[in-house]
């Protein structure tokens, strides 16, 4: 496997944490090859975050020019099309910029793609095997993807174990190859990017939280919820069926499309655990979850799990929290 | 505004129990209950909203099959103008890009304005709207959660990004565009909503009538398959309680107090 590559999110001159899983899972595909990371931007950010990545990867491309400073998917796809060599294997996080940029990118390349890889198997006569999550994560499947004529490959973050870094590395500047054609007309242009909003608490700060995902029901059953949290001395956070309902606001969302939490104690009532919930789950310590299906994921990653009823349930643990107190 | 939605027709997760079956082939799909994918509904409902304030007419489209004209017929009762419905056996088992392929011979056939996608479908791939975006070399947008007409032609989209942020940008029509849930609250469809459009006419399209060329889709052209299904034995996995409820209670209570849970 000669045409290995990473293309690497960055912002504000720091490198995304999935930078060193990339290179994790460039390594298990072929612990020879040397792998090439990719950055795009503009001005000190990215020169900072191309030498940051030359610590880990042995060769940076970068991509300079000031159309780049919001790299946007429409503008960068074209320009990795025309730079990425025909069959190579490009792999990104399954991020959000992952899901704008990949699938098309596939497409121009005339490669095959593979979405949220959580473990690559190995590669076998041109088929790469790995395994992906279907249903909620409520079943794996092995996958078999014909890499013949190059694929675009993107990650599960936090799927892959980053590696320590090998030898430095240097940057090249691709620039004027990647921009040879000229800027492609800006068929969707960056006008803002809006900040989410700050709620009235802070659920990043909070030490125990209860939250609460779609099992709740109804709106009017969250007051189980906050009678608990109360009884606690916690505060209520949620999944994000319950945002996109308008039950609750925004700043109380968990996960990768909300708040990273760091709890010791995160006590999970009626949410199925999908891996953009867990996405803001890794600094919690210590997880309990309470659903009635036995077999949601979220009791893969709890330490403590109860089966049973929010409805029927809650109530009674408020009961016994604020009798043992 | 002509507006097209694809609408993919998903085991209900929330009330099935995914089983798997012959030896791990398949998923056990004899009592499934099947539902439209949740993020489809949020395309429906924008495109629904979108439509009653500038004019047009929505179109919701679906491969699948048999049975699968009952989520256009959901469409339909939620407030879609027509319904067409692609259902032929040997498109079974495309990939996402042979998917993408049919409903690009789907748009070809008309003209659209406006082509929306679900964010991502049961199979957690989020892949067929920028794959249809690419064939038809439309500019795309993934994970939009506001959409608003700026001027003729041109759309003032919110993209979700890290976080919660949001990405505004302004995009040329036509284009194609995967919906974020949250964008809107999709209205309720009752049983009687449902009945009034029982004996609407869905046209039925399959590769010859869309003049797709079979090399290009079904199985044969997929170039990611699946090779089986398996529970994934991740981890050592919860220690799970049991007893009565205020049992469990009680040793929650103790677990609780151990772990700093009570302030
Ligand atoms: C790009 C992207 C970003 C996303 N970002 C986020 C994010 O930041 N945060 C987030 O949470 N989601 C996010 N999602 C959505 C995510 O994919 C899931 O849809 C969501 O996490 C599901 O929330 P849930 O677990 O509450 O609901 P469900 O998956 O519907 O699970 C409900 C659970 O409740 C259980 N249950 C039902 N009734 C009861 C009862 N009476 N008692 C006990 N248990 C019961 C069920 O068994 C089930 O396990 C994102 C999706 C995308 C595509
Ligand atoms: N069989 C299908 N028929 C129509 N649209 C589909 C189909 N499969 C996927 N889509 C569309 O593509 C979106 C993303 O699905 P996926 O790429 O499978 O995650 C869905 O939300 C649908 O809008």
């Amino acid at each position: 496997m000669d045409n290995l590559f990473a293309y690497i999110m960055h912002r504000e001159g720091v490198l995304h944490d999935s930078a060193a899983e990339l290179l994790a899972a460039a390594h298990k595909l072929a612990p020879q090859a040397a792998a090439v990371a990719i950055l795009a931007g503009h001005g000190p950010g990215l020169e900072a975050a191309c030498q940051q990545a030359a610590a880990l990867f042995p060769q940076v491309w970068k991509i300079a020019d000031s159309g780049l400073a919001q790299p946007n998917a429409e503008i960068l796809r074209p320009l990795l099309a025309r730079l990425v060599p025909q069959g190579s294997l490009l792999l990104l996080a399954h991020e959000h910029l992952a899901m704008d940029l990949a699938p098309g990118l596939s497409v121009k390349l005339g490669a095959a793609y593979l979405p949220d890889a959580v473990a690559l198997e190995g590669i076998e006569g041109g088929w790469l095997k790995a395994v992906r999550e279907e249903f909620v994560g409520l079943v794996s499947a092995h996958v078999s993807l014909d890499i013949s004529a190059g694929a675009v490959i993107s990650l599960r973050p936090g799927a892959f174990k980053a590696t320590e870094p090998g030898q430095p590395g240097q940057v090249l500047d691709k620039s004027a190859e990647a921009l040879a054609g000229g800027s492609p007309p800006a068929r969707r242009r960056y006008i803002e990017t809006v900040a989410a909003e700050a709620g009235e608490v802070d659920i990043t700060k909070a030490e125990v939280l209860v939250s609460v995902g779609r099992g709740i029901q109804d709106e009017d059953n969250l007051e189980l919820v906050f009678d608990l949290a109360k009884a606690l001395g916690a505060e209520v956070s949620c999944s994000r069926p319950i945002v996109d309902a308008k039950w609750l606001p925004k700043p109380r969302q968990v996960g990768t499309s909300g708040k990273t939490v760091k709890p010791k104690v995160y006590l999970a009532c009626g949410i199925s655990g999908s891996s953009q919930h867990l996405g803001g789950l890794t600094g919690a310590s210590c997880v309990i979850a309470i659903n009635k299906h036995p077999k949601a994921p979220i009791f893969q990653r709890a330490e403590v799990g109860v089966v049973a009823d929010i409805i029927q349930f809650l109530p009674v643990l408020t009961k016994a929290v604020q009798a043992g107190k | 505004m002509e507006i097209l939605v694809c609408v993919k027709q998903v085991p209900d997760t929330a009330e099935n129990d995914i089983e798997l079956a012959k030896g791990g082939r398949d998923i056990e799909r004899e009592d499934l209950v099947y539902s439209v994918n949740e993020w489809d509904n949020y395309a429906v409902e924008a495109a629904i909203q979108l439509r009653d304030q500038v004019g047009g007419r929505v179109t919701v489209a679906t491969i699948g099959d048999e049975e699968a004209d009952e989520v256009l017929r959901r469409q339909l009762a939620m407030g879609a103008d027509r319904g067409l419905h692609v259902c032929d056996d040997s498109l079974e088992g495309s990939d996402g890009l042979g998917l993408a392929r049919i409903l690009e011979a789907v748009v070809r056939k008309e003209a659209y304005d406006l082509i929306l996608t679900g964010a991502q479908a049961d199979d957690n791939a989020g892949q067929v709207g920028g794959m249809l975006a690419a064939l038809l070399d439309l500019p795309f947008a993934a994970l939009v959660n506001h959409l608003e007409v700026k001027d003729q032609g041109v759309l003032r989209i919110g993209r979700e990004v890290a976080g919660g942020d949001q990405e505004i940008s302004e995009i040329d029509l036509p284009c194609v565009l995967s919906i974020q849930t949250g964008i809107n609250q999709p209205r309720y469809v009752g049983i009687r909503g449902i009945r009034k459009v029982a004996s609407v006419d869905i046209p039925q399209l399959d590769a010859a009538s869309l003049g797709l060329d079979q090399a290009t889709v079904g199985e044969g052209a997929a170039r990611l398959k699946r090779l089986d299904y398996f529970v994934p034995q991740g981890g050592p996995g919860a220690r799970m309680l049991s007893g009565k409820p205020d049992q469990l209670a009680a040793q929650l209570v103790e677990i609780l107090k151990a772990k700093g849970g009570i302030r």
